[in-house]
């Protein structure tokens, strides 16, 4: 395996996570529901995850813990916004500080311990196709996984009955509430559906792209995937156009400051973010695009008038 | 389907055919009466109009008979059978359907989408796509499925929540103010609709404040005052003044008007080709602007919503700025450089449409919302220190009580938040505290809009009071007999296009129509 090739495996193990969480914001936000929280969820799903793995010593099952942390964890969000109408934007960052506050509590006892970890499936025949063979067919189940989310978010979003109503709440909760939907009811599952993604893909981290805990591991993760959601204008196949650039400049700067080229390391770190300002800047010059995606009512509680 | 007893339900007993009944319905929140004991009776084949003041108890009515709100007291009765009516879905179930007043739509989906999510079941989208084109030829309302609803007019806004209405088949159907949106040949096209659904065997319950409408349209009238029926009429048998009379307990005031007669006059509010890009996807690009209006003027600019009026107010207002600053000047000042607080101090005044958010905030108190308009404008006399902006609040608070004086503005105690006023009175407060200034330029957008005829009356008279004293006045309008009732001359506006003010003496409301309608401004555009 050359280094090149070794390059882009390394690329699509870190924009996996980048992907899970993005879509599973998404679909929250078009939701109408804004949840800064994400960074918060995805590390409960990394230490959850660690935490399953060593005690059933099976990294599936320690996988499964993460999504359902994830999503239980989302449900205190859910609740305070939802149910109480408090304000969208300081619950999400309270959830986050929340989530890297237990996580480190939780995981204190994990550090330097070895952890499980999941093993690549090559599929069978595909994987023998030269240099993409290895590359897609010979990955980690959570990588199958992340494709199949990308398609299954986009048909629910743009082809079912179920994400019309989705879409609608998150366009006009005023006007979902007069027809009958409960928009409620919707906001509580789509903010538990990103809390599943957050934690699946924080599971991923411990599980799949490490095999250990380390505070802080998201390191920043979850705050790429809520910037990747504006920054695919809320449209699933950018997410993936982006978790895949995103990733590959995390990577890519690592093989930079190995090659010993003289650029400050911190202007590299901060690369990915610089990309997200001048995307953002590109993509609202046309307003009219950004206007028919994004959610209307986004970061705005609702009280029914009764 | 329908009962084919048509139209001649009048004559069979009456009790057993109604369509829908509601008998001592009340509501209650907290302490305020909302509905009290209000009975109501729908005939098949029917339209029943519901009247009533601003307040009056017809929303409240309206919502627990499409099962938004529960009755406190108090029953529903659906072709003889006493229901309960627990949410939209049921109502829609049972055969009642609506269209709002303020349409719920979603903007940024199609036509068809947006009907598909009132439709129950798992139907596709492509064949209630075409159950809609069908729907929309049969009943005169043409639509295209596949338009995004955030860039369709007003008008055709109206048809798709229509047309959604219809696809559900009700027996009755429930309009709430749908006319004060339209052109009048697109109310002339509703109600050759609202004809068909008659002849059909449908009901229609019409609610509207255009007595005039109601007259020609309605077979039957209920009319609630202060939460209660205070009776019913034959529209046809009264006059428009003879029903009003009864919605508002007493004779409304005719607004006085005398035709300036300074034919030249010293121009105050001049716009010069004033042009401004759209600022969002669903707003309007200002093109080529060009109006005087003079001292003791009222220039009226009628125009469906949604053609550039909001665009004008906030160029005139200075909410966004000119490119040069001779493109907009007041007093024969060139102000299109300066912003709002400029032009306010130098004697203009300003009353946009959205009374809650944009002409006041909710939560504030009424004198803090008269701070907030005039602390630059009246700077000497609601502040002290030298610059420190210390407020005298009781100062405020008398300027405040003197403008509900003025204006006869109806409030729970001296100074409430502004959500607590309804929206008439709330609007009488928003007027008063810019005539209360006495200025030279005054810009209105949408004076009386959802206002009662009572507030309404009183607020075009204190506007035309103020033109007669020497002052220029803008008025917009989507209210034609507002329009008429206010203007020297009047403008249309047509897709970000004045059209050049003509006489109101002189105009008819059919040519003006056809403007409104785009026919004669924008003919230019057409050959390009």
């Amino acid at each position: 395996m050359g280094l090149f090739e070794a390059i882009l495996l390394s690329i699509v193990t870190s924009a996996t996570p980048l992907l899970i969480a993005a879509l599973g914001e998404l679909v929250t936000e078009r939701s109408g529901v804004l949840n800064l929280g994400v960074e918060g969820m995805m590390i409960m799903g990394a230490v959850s995850g660690f935490a399953f793995g060593i005690m059933t010593g099976n990294p599936y099952l320690g996988m499964l813990g993460a999504i359902v942390t994830g999503a239980l964890f989302s449900l205190v969000f859910a609740f305070m916004t939802i149910t109480l109408v408090t304000n969208q934007v300081a619950t999400g960052l309270a959830l986050t500080i929340l989530g890297l506050g237990v996580s480190g509590l939780w995981g204190e006892a994990f550090v330097g311990i070895p952890g499980v970890r999941m093993q690549p499936i090559e599929i069978p025949l595909l994987s023998q196709i030269p240099f993409i063979g290895k590359l897609l067919f010979a990955q980690d189940l959570i990588f199958y996984i992340s494709i199949l989310l990308l398609a299954g978010v986009s048909y629910f979003l743009f082809r079912s009955r179920a994400g019309l109503t989705l879409r609608a709440v998150g366009d006009n909760h005023v006007s979902a509430h007069a027809l009958g939907i409960s928009v409620a009811k919707t906001r509580y599952l789509a903010v538990m559906f990103g809390g599943a993604c957050s934690g699946l893909a924080g599971g991923h981290l411990s599980l799949v792209y490490t095999s250990q805990w380390i505070e802080n591991m998201t390191s920043g993760r979850g705050w790429i995937a809520l910037a990747l959601v504006v920054f695919a204008s809320w449209r699933p196949t950018r997410v993936l156009i982006g978790a895949y650039l995103f990733g590959a400049m995390g990577i890519l700067q690592l093989h930079i400051q190995a090659q010993g080229v003289k650029i400050p390391s911190q202007f590299l770190s901060a690369l990915p973010y610089i990309a997200t300002v001048v995307v953002l800047v590109i993509i609202s010059r046309n307003r009219r695009l950004t206007m028919m995606n994004t959610p209307a009512s986004l970061g705005k509680g609702f009280v029914p008038d009764r | 389907m329908t009962s084919d007893k048509t139209a001649a339900t009048s004559s069979v007993s009456q009790m057993d055919s109604v369509m829908l009944g509601v008998k001592g319905l009340t509501k209650r929140f907290g302490e305020v009466v909302a509905n009290d004991d209000v009975d109501l009776n729908i005939m098949p084949g029917e339209i029943h109009a519901l009247l009533g003041e601003n307040g009056a108890g017809k929303s409240t009515l309206v919502k627990m008979l499409y099962g938004s709100l529960q009755p406190t007291a108090g029953e529903i009765i659906w072709k003889g059978k006493p229901v309960r009516i627990a949410s939209p879905y049921e109502a829609r179930q049972l055969g009642i359907g609506i269209v709002f007043q303020h349409f719920s739509l979603f903007d940024a989906l199609s036509v068809a989408d947006n009907i598909a999510l009132s439709l129950a079941g798992d139907e596709n989208i492509k064949s209630i796509a075409e159950k809609a084109l069908e729907f929309s030829g049969r009943y005169g309302l043409p639509l295209n499925p596949r338009s995004m609803v955030g860039d369709l007019s007003v008008g055709e806004r109206q048809r798709v929540e229509i047309v959604r209405c219809l696809l559900q088949n009700p027996e009755l159907v429930i309009l709430d103010e749908p006319t004060s949106v339209l052109t009048p040949q697109e109310a002339e096209r509703l109600f050759e609709t609202l004809e068909i659904l008659k002849g059909e065997g449908r009901s229609v319950l019409f609610i509207s404040h255009r007595l005039e409408e109601v007259r020609r349209l309605c077979d039957k009238a209920t009319i609630l005052r202060n939460a209660k029926v205070v009776g019913e009429c034959l529209p046809r048998e009264e006059t428009a003044a003879s029903i009003a009379r009864m919605m508002v307990g007493s004779e409304i005031s005719h607004v006085r008007k005398q035709t300036s007669d300074k034919p030249e006059s010293q121009p105050l509010l001049e716009l010069n080709d004033v042009n401004l890009q759209a600022a969002t996807p669903f707003s309007v690009t200002l093109k080529d602007i060009n109006l005087t209006v003079g001292a003791g003027e009222i220039v009226g600019i009628a125009g469906v919503a949604g053609n550039g009026q909001s665009e004008l107010f906030e160029a005139v207002s200075g909410e966004r700025l000119q490119g040069h600053a001779g493109a907009i000047r007041m007093r024969g000042m060139d102000v299109g450089r300066k912003g709002i607080n400029w032009r306010r101090k130098h004697g203009a005044a300003f009353i946009p449409e959205e009374r809650l958010g944009h002409g006041a905030i909710s939560e504030f108190h009424l004198s803090e919302n008269m701070l907030l308009a005039r602390h630059q404008s009246d700077k000497v006399a609601f502040q002290w220190g030298h610059g420190l902006g210390i407020i005298w609040q009781d100062l405020v608070r008398k300027a405040t009580d003197r403008v509900c004086e003025m204006m006869d503005v109806r409030k729970p105690g001296r100074n409430p938040v502004a959500a607590s006023l309804s929206g008439g009175n709330l609007q009488k407060f928003l007027v008063g505290r810019e005539l209360d200034r006495q200025p030279s330029v005054l810009v209105i957008n949408q004076p009386s809009w959802g206002v009662d005829a009572g507030a309404a009356s009183r607020i075009r008279q204190a506007i035309i009071d103020l033109a007669r004293s020497g002052s220029a006045v803008l008025v917009i309008s989507q209210d034609l007999d507002e329009i008429f009732e206010l203007s020297d001359r009047i403008a249309v506006m047509y897709d970000g296009r004045l059209s050049s003010p003509l006489s109101a003496a002189e105009v008819g409301r059919e040519e003006v129509g056809l403007l409104m309608a785009g026919i004669g401004i924008s003919e230019d555009r057409h050959a390009a």
